[in-house]
């Protein structure tokens, strides 16, 4: 019984996130290589994506070393860079992502107070 | 990087430069830029940082085949693009070619929100690429404090910038960065704290509502160079730095004589006339035939098969020639061989700068070995006397030393002050011819004298110089009794002799009168004495007769007393 609930609790949620189609997430962060900042980036972001936004993003990990090209077309200055194409308006965050509230409220996902 | 610091201090190795290609430039800073490594270029909003590294760029494509970068933080591609087609140059063709990149990194504040600790990797990462992609050895950042407004954080900020003038000299790029001027430091940002290697810096001034644009070196390390603020111009053929005076004085002086184009002029300056290569003034009042004597000038140039230059400034080239025909000089022939060339402007035209850019641009493409500037009086109106000066003496120091020119200046000036020229100029000039005029007998003559003559042994004399249908001719002035009196002296002459006259006339009445005094006093003690003589013969006159009285009656006695004794006769008696 109380399984189903849960299940029942967890189902409804599923519906909940399929039903705004608005608040899918693609998400692009930009890093330079293997550095210490980078992993942080990474591992900071992914964190914030699965407890916010399971499901409905898309993360994309750019190393610019690898395709430099891309770093001209996406305006990329400062690394790490997380660039928020999708919803609009388009958004880019800078730093080792470790500010989470900044990040939420800038994602939308919290208002600001 | 080609070279480290310390070598720089050894004997032998010195620093090696990139030229920038920029007229005079290369000259003030001793070859151009240092290469391999960064040079701040500062200044204020509009004064022409962009053009300037732009065309640092564009003369290392077209002139010193390197490539080069350049990167925008402030215009568009295409606004850029656009601006510098008015300038003249094709960017678009060399970014066609591969020769040059131009980058547009824009960073919109409202975008970005920080999250922590970053690094500027995107932005080396980008310049990396570009600089690989076409091999690049030049590479311009302007203006890379937009940064500061862009990303917040400044203490990463100027981490990073250290770290990216690091990356540039390791890249071994010659680099232009720009910066704005800020309030009481170089640039707004302190970007001069990072870049110790060369800062240049742009600037204005306004003067008489004529702007001049400036540039300074404020520092170069590992290499002398020009400290004073040069003016530099930008105009349709890129920017022109002019410096004010040569470095050095290093022109070769010839012994080579060049007659003036009048006979008896050329026997003043031991019958040979001028030097070649020579500057010469000639000054005088209004209408003592300073442009006579200049045109004169020009016609013995064309006569020898010389070109030569006319710089008219009030006169209009048909003008000139009208008038110089009316004293036997036909100029127009010459013209249209082609040996003689006028360039007649208003000098409120343009600025003093724009004038001197346009007189280098005709001396280097006329070619020419004779110059006549008339008059450079005019050229007051629109600069103060140093500018002018300033001017004239980088005008000189270019047709000395490039091209072996002869140079004849006019310059008007008036009674009072005829030996001291108004702009002082008389110091730049070789030879000081004077014209003036000579009032004798109710006329006005020219008078003409040669005031200095550097290195030539020269008349001491003033010429009459008479301007008629035939031509120009010098003669010898009459002379009077012990000097050649003029004007006001002749005045004064005349009126302390007039004052001489007068008080040798009251002498002579008053000498005069004391004679008459004279006389009179004597005259009267004359008539004392008569006076005194005629009673004194009175008294003896009274005497005598009374003395021949007695006698008398002594021998009627005698006579008397002998009768009545019946004596006898005898003779009478002697008197007495």
């Amino acid at each position: 019984m109380e399984k189903k609930a849960l299940k029942d609790e967890l189902k409804a949620l599923g519906k909940k996130i399929k039903a705004s189609p608005g608040k899918r997430y693609v998400l692009s962060l930009y890093i330079a290589g293997a550095t210490p900042k980078s992993t942080r980036a990474i591992m900071n972001i992914k964190k914030i994506c699965e407890e916010y936004l399971m499901g409905r993003y898309e993360l994309e990990v750019v190393d610019i070393y690898q395709q430099p090209e891309l770093v001209k077309e996406e305006q990329i200055i400062a690394i790490p860079t997380l660039l928020k194409k999708l919803p609009l308006p388009l958004r880019k965050f800078i730093g080792d992502m470790s500010k989470t509230e900044k990040i939420l409220v800038g994602l939308d996902i919290k208002t600001r107070k | 990087m080609t070279k480290t610091k310390g070598n720089t201090h050894l004997s032998g190795a010195t620093l090696i430069k990139s030229p920038t290609g920029i007229t005079g430039l290369d000259e003030v800073t001793g070859g151009g830029l240092p290469k391999g490594r960064p040079t701040l270029i500062a200044g204020s909003a509009g004064s022409g940082k962009t053009v300037f590294a732009m065309e640092f760029l564009v003369n290392g494509v077209t002139k010193f085949n390197e490539t080069g970068v350049f990167v925008s933080f402030e215009e568009p591609v295409e606004d850029l693009t656009k601006n510098f087609a008015s300038l003249g140059y094709n960017l678009n063709r060399f970014s066609d070619n591969k020769k040059m990149i131009i980058d547009y990194i824009h960073i919109e504040r409202s975008e970005i929100e920080v999250t922590g600790e970053y690094d500027l990797e995107g932005l080396f990462v980008r310049l990396g690429h570009m600089v690989d992609s076409i091999g690049a050895k030049r590479i311009v950042l302007d203006t890379i404090e937009s940064l500061f407004g862009a990303l917040p954080n400044e203490g990463i900020l100027r981490a990073e910038i250290r770290r990216l003038f690091r990356w540039l000299k390791l890249k071994g790029l010659t680099a232009i960065i720009t910066g704005e001027k800020g309030d009481g430091m170089i640039t707004r940002h302190g970007l001069e704290e990072y870049v110790s290697d060369c800062v240049i810096f742009l600037d204005h001034l306004v003067f008489e509502q004529v702007a001049t644009r400036r540039l300074r070196i404020i520092k170069y390390r590992g290499s002398s160079h020009g400290t004073n603020e040069y003016p530099f111009l930008i105009d349709k053929t890129g920017i022109s730095v002019l410096p004010v005076t040569s470095l050095e004085l290093i022109h070769k002086a010839t012994s080579e004589r060049i007659s003036t184009g009048i006979p008896r002029l050329d026997t003043m300056f031991e019958g040979k006339g001028y030097y070649r290569g020579s500057s010469i003034l000639v000054s005088g009042t209004a209408g003592t035939g300073k442009s006579s004597v200049a045109a004169k000038f020009a016609e013995s140039a064309c006569q020898r098969g010389e070109r030569c230059l006319y710089l008219a400034f009030e006169e209009s080239e048909s003008q000139i020639i009208r008038n110089m025909r009316s004293i036997g000089i036909n100029l127009e022939p010459w013209v249209k061989k082609g040996l003689l060339k006028f360039h007649a402007s208003r000098p409120t035209f343009c600025g003093l700068e724009m004038h001197l850019v346009q007189i280098h641009n005709l001396v280097s493409s006329f070619n020419p070995s004779v110059v006549i500037f008339d008059p450079i009086t005019t050229m007051m109106s629109i600069g103060s006397d140093n500018t002018v000066k300033s001017m004239l003496t980088r005008l000189l120091d270019y047709l000395k030393m490039k091209k072996l020119v002869t140079t004849l200046f006019t310059n008007l000036s008036h009674n009072e002050d005829l030996e001291k020229t108004t702009m002082a100029v008389s110091s730049l000039m070789d030879t000081w011819i004077l014209l003036r005029d000579i009032e004798i007998g109710g006329e006005r003559n020219r008078g003409l004298y040669v005031l200095k003559a550097r290195g030539i042994g020269h008349s001491n004399q003033i010429r009459e110089f008479l301007l008629t249908k035939e031509g120009i001719d010098v003669r010898d002035v009459y002379l009077g009794q012990d000097k050649v009196l003029t004007g006001s002296a002749r005045l004064a002459q005349e009126a302390e002799e007039k004052a001489e006259g007068l008080i040798r006339r009251q002498e002579t009445q008053w000498k005069q009168r004391e004679l008459e005094r004279k006389r009179e006093t004597i005259e009267s003690q004359i008539k004392v004495l008569r006076s005194q003589y005629e009673s004194e013969e009175e008294e003896l006159r009274i005497s005598i007769h009374q003395a021949k009285l007695i006698e008398e009656t002594i021998s009627r006695a005698t006579r008397e007393m002998a009768k009545s004794r019946k004596a006898d006769v005898i003779k009478p008696a002697k008197r007495k």
